[in-house]
């Protein structure tokens, strides 16, 4: 097979490896801190199911949860899923996933701010959500940037599991190569591409750490 | 005029009962210092006061508001949410640790609660957060970070946010306490220049001499309850409580 082919096959699946990986953070990074407001809701109606939820979440493959979520409406349920549903069963399996993970550093970058910050806005007059938008916020996301980093390049590493239910994203596709052409070459040019991903990852992290520097 | 009214405060913290029935009224003009051991509910006082901590049983009046009333079941009720934001505006309290918001430049951190809060035009806050930047000798300082300022600085700078809401009543919660003596020195004069100008307003504080010299009403707190009470003089040079006594013995050199 020639360069620019394989080339070609693995920038195809590096597109919708960044596809899992961009749609993965745009609803993970949000609905993490709803999650992680449950978790620490003072109702343990809210707190318990939510605790029981990061604790799977953690606890479990992601690998197998995307199964779940792909063959669970069929073999649990019956129901008949449509054509596009592998993908948006992705989808949904990486959020879930990643949510309960953002959903600890949150709340870890949130408790670790001094109780002084919330009783000094509430003498200035402050409400709860100007505390938590205009004081807190920009405090936690400070504190939290390295740990969410951490989490956002094991991302980059974890598309390739989409393969188990068939989504060919760049792993799927070298391997497809590989053993049509045994040949061990694919997998090097895949740990490349994914290297240079993270490496783009990487970079902008630390951009937007610089950005928080100005205080501490 | 009362500015400050607490009758019958009590305030347990599970079984232990830091406050046992305090009433203390503070005067417009007046400058109030409560002094007295660590554990002798001083501190807890002036969080019940200020609201960030709740009373178990009492009254809690500003200005002839009533923040906190007590029911027939002897309750604390505060008020309506309404009426305490308002009765919040009456108030300021300086912390031990500034509390700065470590985030905003030192006249962002003046100015942000004029307009988030009080709902001035960021013009008119920018003209009186400068006002009190100026006031505390702080006008260099606006555009720095909380972190770049010596510890008397940052506590000057919480102390024009206090100032810049117009509190009728100012709260100092042992304000010196994380400041070098050099330091120290620097926030007992801006106190002083405060008291000059009949700001009403209550120390906790572990200054002996400087209860004396800025105060005009004394209180001596130990084991939840006010020992003693009156002129500095009174209660500083001739304390008739032996508790009073003791405690003071050790600051007399």
């Amino acid at each position: 097979m020639e360069w620019t082919v394989l080339l070609l096959k693995l920038s195809e699946g590096m597109l919708v490896s960044v596809e899992i990986f961009t749609l993965t953070l745009l609803f993970s990074l949000p609905l993490g801190l709803f999650v992680a407001f449950g978790r620490m809701a003072k109702n343990p109606l809210i707190r318990n199911p939510i605790k029981i939820y990061i604790s799977i979440m953690r606890g479990t493959p992601l690998m197998l949860q995307l199964m779940v979520v792909y063959f669970g409406p069929y073999y649990i349920f019956g129901l008949t899923t449509p054509r596009g549903y592998r993908f948006i069963a992705v989808i949904i399996g990486f959020v879930l996933n990643y949510a309960a993970y953002f959903a600890e550093i949150y709340r870890g970058g949130i408790e670790s701010m001094p109780v002084g910050q919330y009783e000094a806005a509430k003498v200035l007059g402050y409400n709860r959500t100007q505390t938590f938008i205009k004081i807190i916020l920009p405090q936690v996301i400070k504190r939290i940037l390295p740990p969410v980093t951490n989490e956002v390049i094991t991302l980059v590493k974890d598309t390739s599991l989409a393969f188990v239910i068939s989504v060919s994203e760049m792993f799927t596709a070298a391997k497809a190569i590989a053993s049509a052409q045994t040949s061990m070459l694919p997998f090097v040019v895949a740990g490349i591409f994914y290297y240079v991903f993270n490496f783009i990852v990487a970079l902008v992290m630390e951009w937007m750490e610089n950005k928080f520097s100005y205080f501490r | 005029m009362k500015f400050l009214e607490i009758k019958n405060l009590r305030k347990s913290f599970g079984d232990l009962e830091v406050i046992k029935d305090i009433s203390l009224d503070v005067e417009e003009g007046q400058v109030v210092a409560v002094i007295g051991p660590s554990g002798s509910g001083k501190s807890t006082l002036l969080r019940c006061a200020t609201m960030l901590d709740s009373m178990d049983s009492g009254e809690l009046i500003y200005l002839g508001e009533h923040a906190v009333t007590t029911g027939a079941d002897g309750k604390a009720i505060p008020a309506p949410s309404k009426q305490l934001k308002k009765i919040q505006g009456y108030y300021g309290l300086v912390f031990q640790n500034f509390n700065l918001f470590p985030h905003y430049s030192v006249l962002k951190n003046v100015v942000d609660a004029l307009i988030t809060v009080q709902k001035k035009s960021k013009g008119e806050a920018v003209e009186i957060g400068r006002e009190f930047l100026n006031k505390m000798s702080l006008s260099d300082k606006e555009d720095a970070y909380p972190y770049q300022l010596s510890g008397g600085q940052q506590q000057r700078v919480s102390i024009a946010r206090a100032l810049a809401l117009n509190p009728k009543v100012l709260f100092f919660d042992e304000p010196t306490s994380a400041l070098d003596p050099e330091l120290t020195g620097e926030i007992l004069k801006v106190i002083k220049d405060l008291a000059a100008e009949k700001m009403t307003m209550v120390i906790v504080t572990h200054e002996m001499s400087f209860a004396r010299d800025v105060a005009n009403h004394i209180i001596f707190m130990d084991g939840g309850i006010i020992v003693e009470e009156g002129l500095p003089d009174e209660v500083i040079k001739n304390p008739k409580n032996e508790r009073t006594k003791t405690f003071l013995s050790r600051f007399e050199k």
